[in-house]
């Protein structure tokens, strides 16, 4: 039976006077690829972005309710700290433009002042571009600048920059959607191996990326949660009306 | 309904352009001029003896320029120490805080910073500095520089940091980066040639500024490193040559403002250089 | 199959480590490494530094006036408002009306505008209607930009020993005191030095007329100069409006080139063959040698004249540039 790392109890999210999410509830499970999809707008981006409290960052932006991270509540510790616990992977690449592949990857130590000895530092961007399947590509060109890479590439050094820092959980925000089919596929069979490593939690608006790819499925609708369970079972047989009209094409 | 004739209407048009036409290019002429005199006045005075010895008094032949050289140097390193920090920073400023009242206020400020005539400066400098000091000094000159580099910096910082865009913070912010790390490390760096750019413009405009030296740096016959005494500068030495009865100074002044133009013609294109090389692309 | 689909092919290696030294290593690493987490620089005394910064600049604008205002004081006090309209400048005397100076400035700075429309404003239709793109617009342009890049000071080095002489001609011919310096030779230097500031706005806005506008004139049967003279300058006529409004903010406060033909008279001008002085150049001439408390702060009460008009035309011209939409 795998166990719960994040557990998300009476959660809600506001812009100003609007609700943008109602009272959420949620088990993510370890080393599990969870996927949260719903239509354009229901709230799905701003879920993920409360997790590693990015969304608070918005002007007006304010928040209700708990999120435990084993067991203990993030919205009480530091939200750096916080960031550096659970890595996020945005829509579109975004490799730090003035860095080499390899500056891009140990970034996050880089940048927060953490000294690494030359060892370390190698040790650290050979597994992450290895774990993000990147390695192979780009071991000859360490040294050059990142946004010369394909987009698909540039992903999965995104990927690879958030895994370096052993984050407990990886956010994953619609990763896919700025890429071609065969960039997209490498990302999926990746966040599939990744899983082993670091819990997973998917953002798609491409029901059957979400069917391919994960363990769990969540559907958000209009800010609310409307069913949450195993991937084969939400797909085959959901329990709520919502969910089987948006499987079914019905809106979204 | 009486008609202007067509053919009237058509030989006015074909006046007019040519009109046009000449006037523009007459309007660079005077550009011309100025780059000929200098050059064929200017260029026969230079030598090693004139770059590298201090000015002799009057009625000695020969002198030199250096002191002038030095100072001019030593402003443009007082200046330009003084007006970076806080000009870089309120570009920082105003590009993270779009709105507000302060924000509106304080480009107001700079829009009125960047009319006043360069002489004013030197007065408020004056008043600061040298009265404080109690005598001319570079530190004064510095000072009344740096308010007028202050705009320029402020403003190509401001739209510099406007251009990067908010996925760069972001990736930054998502990996647990503190925002004045992500500042400063990531988007600061990221728009270095802009800012270096409006930098350099403006180094480029001071070292060419007279007016505000008038009373605060002043000018000096010697040469002297201290910051609190009075110091030489190109143009200022132009103006004091120029002005004066002696016709061996006027040969120096044409030697110096050649120097001078050389020098600000061609930091304005090293910027450009630099700028096109340095740029980041997203 | 619903959840992890294995069964196509993977197109890459996966080399991942097996080796679980290096697994160890990296978990070492990486606990050494959280037991240091601090948040470092704080964000709150950060953006306090920010605001500071553009505080700082706030206080800068409000103690430059100060500073003038504090420093006429003595001026203030002894001439009040006929001060400006005095016509006697005596320093001996212990008199100091800026009448000459108001004068001086005033005539020196309209003339050289409206030498230099003659050619700016040619220029903005050459290079905003005429001839847009390509090398000589862009070499144009280029020549511009570098004459408002001249210090001032060379300007007035060549109007002195190029300028005058013609001038000094000039008025041999007409029969005038032949000073060779005076108001017209000023008017003419600062008339080059001014041309950048309204070619280059001027060409902006004359650039943004719509295009439907000047074709609905053409298909009627306008000749290109009609167009120009009917439809595009009255449309673009407060941004070139602005543009000689910011050209007169720097004819105002021009000093060097200024000061050095201007003839350094401190009577007022009876004609433009007059030698005469700007408000900015007899500060320029008199301030190192002003004695007495009177004599400077009247001096610096003519700068404050000089900042208050500068800042009301720039703040002007720059609303209006704004309006248009332009970027000045």
């Amino acid at each position: 039976m795998e166990s719960t790392i994040l557990r998300i109890e009476q959660f809600s999210a506001f812009y100003g006077a609007t609700t943008v999410l109602k009272d959420i509830k949620l088990s993510i499970p370890q080393n599990r690829i969870t996927a949260i999809m719903g239509p354009s707008g229901c709230g799905k981006s701003t879920l993920i972005r409360c997790i590693n409290r990015m969304h608070e960052l918005t002007p007006y932006a304010r928040v209700s309710g708990r999120i435990l991270l084993d067991g203990e509540d993030i919205y009480a510790t530091d939200p750096i700290i916080v960031r550096r616990q659970i890595g996020m992977v945005f829509q579109k690449p975004n490799p730090f433009p003035t860095m080499s592949i390899y500056e891009n990857v140990i970034a996050g130590y880089q940048l927060n002042g953490i000294h690494l000895s030359k060892e370390e530092k190698e040790k650290i961007v050979t597994e992450s571009l290895r774990k993000a399947a990147l390695w192979d590509e780009v071991k000859e060109s360490l040294h050059r600048k990142g946004t010369f890479l394909s987009g698909g590439q540039q992903q999965r050094l995104c990927i690879a920059r958030a895994l370096a820092m052993q984050p407990e959980i990886l956010l994953l925000d619609e990763p896919t959607s700025a890429l071609d089919p065969k960039a997209t596929s490498h990302i999926e069979e990746l966040v599939g191996q990744l899983k082993n490593n670091v819990t997973i939690m998917l953002v798609t608006h491409n029901m059957a990326q979400a069917a391919r790819v994960s363990d769990y499925t969540a559907f958000i609708y209009l800010g609310e949660l409307i069913e949450f369970g195993s991937t084969g079972t939400v797909f085959t047989a959901p329990k709520d009306k919502k969910t089987e009209d948006y499987l079914t094409g019905k809106f979204g | 309904m009486k008609e202007f004739p067509v053919r009237k209407r058509i030989v006015a048009d074909k006046i007019f352009k040519a009109v046009i036409i000449l006037l523009s290019f007459a309007c660079i002429l005077p550009m011309f001029f100025i780059i000929f005199f200098i050059t064929s006045k200017g260029i026969s005075v230079i030598n090693w003896e004139f770059l590298t010895q201090l000015p002799k008094p009057v009625g000695e032949a020969g002198g030199g320029i250096f002191n002038a050289l030095i100072g001019t140097f030593m402003l443009i390193a007082i200046s330009t120490l003084l007006s970076v920090p806080i000009g870089v920073l309120t570009g920082i400023f105003l590009s993270e805080y779009r709105k507000g009242r302060l924000v509106y206020l304080v480009r107001l400020s700079i829009e009125t910073l960047q009319g006043i005539p360069s002489i004013v400066f030197g007065i408020i400098a004056y008043v600061w500095i040298v009265v404080l000091v109690g005598s001319f000094s570079a530190l004064s000159g510095g000072v009344a520089l740096a308010m007028m580099m202050l705009p320029v910096i402020i403003t190509a910082t401001e739209e510099t940091l406007k251009l990067i865009p908010d996925s760069l913070r972001e990736a930054s912010l998502a990996l647990g980066v503190s925002y004045p790390r992500t500042i400063l490390k990531v988007v600061l760096l990221s728009g270095l040639s802009g800012i270096l750019t409006g930098i350099l413009l403006s180094v480029g405009r001071v070292a060419g500024e007279t007016a505000p030296l008038l009373f605060t740096a002043f000018g000096s016959p010697f040469m002297d490193f201290n910051i609190l005494k009075p110091v030489n500068s190109l143009p200022l030495m132009i103006f004091n040559y120029a002005k004066s009865p002696y016709p061996e100074w006027h040969r120096l002044a044409w030697g110096a403002s050649f120097v001078l133009i050389v020098f600000v013609l061609g930091m304005n294109l090293f910027t450009k250089l630099v700028t096109r090389r340095w740029k980041v692309q997203f | 199959m619903l959840g992890n689909d294995t069964s196509t092919e993977l197109k890459y290696p996966m080399t991942l480590s097996k080796d679980s030294a290096t697994a160890d290593a990296l978990t070492k690493i990486h606990a050494r490494v959280k037991a240091r987490w601090k948040s470092g620089f704080s964000e709150s005394s950060f953006r306090k530094i920010l605001y500071f910064a553009g505080i700082c600049v706030l206080v800068l604008l409000v103690a430059i006036f100060l500073s003038l205002v504090i420093a006429s004081f003595p001026a203030i006090r002894r001439f009040g408002v006929g001060f400006l309209f005095g016509t006697t400048w005596d320093p001996v005397k212990g008199e100091f009306g800026a009448l000459p100076f108001v004068v001086g400035t005033l005539i020196v700075s309209f003339l050289a505008l409206i030498f230099s429309v003659f050619l700016s404003l040619p220029t903005s239709i050459f290079l905003g209607e005429y001839f847009t793109e390509g090398g000589t617009p862009t070499f144009i342009k280029s020549m511009i930009e570098l004459l408002a890049g001249v210090p001032s000071v060379i300007y007035g080095f060549c109007g002195l020993f190029l300028l005058t002489p013609l001038v000094r001609s000039l008025e041999v011919k007409l029969g005038v005191a032949p000073y060779g310096v005076g108001i017209l030779t000023a008017a003419l230097v600062l008339s080059i030095m001014v041309i950048p500031y309204s070619a280059s706005i001027g060409r902006e806005v004359i650039n943004l007329v719509p295009t439907d506008l000047k074709e609905a004139a053409f298909s009627l049967g306008a000749t290109r100069f009609e167009v120009i003279r009917k439809v595009i300058l009255p449309y673009a006529r407060s941004g070139i409006f602005a543009g000689i409004l910011l050209s007169l903010g720097r004819a105002l406060g021009e000093t060097m080139a200024v000061t050095m033909v201007i003839g350094n008279s401190n009577f007022l001008p009876t004609s433009i063959f007059s030698p005469s002085n700007s408000l900015a150049s007899v500060i320029a001439n008199e301030f190192t040698e002003a004695t007495g408390r009177l004599y400077l702060s009247s001096l610096i009460e003519l700068g404050l004249v000089l900042f208050m008009v500068t800042t009301v035309i720039n703040v002007l011209g720059k609303v209006i540039v704004r309006r248009m939409g332009v970027e000045g």
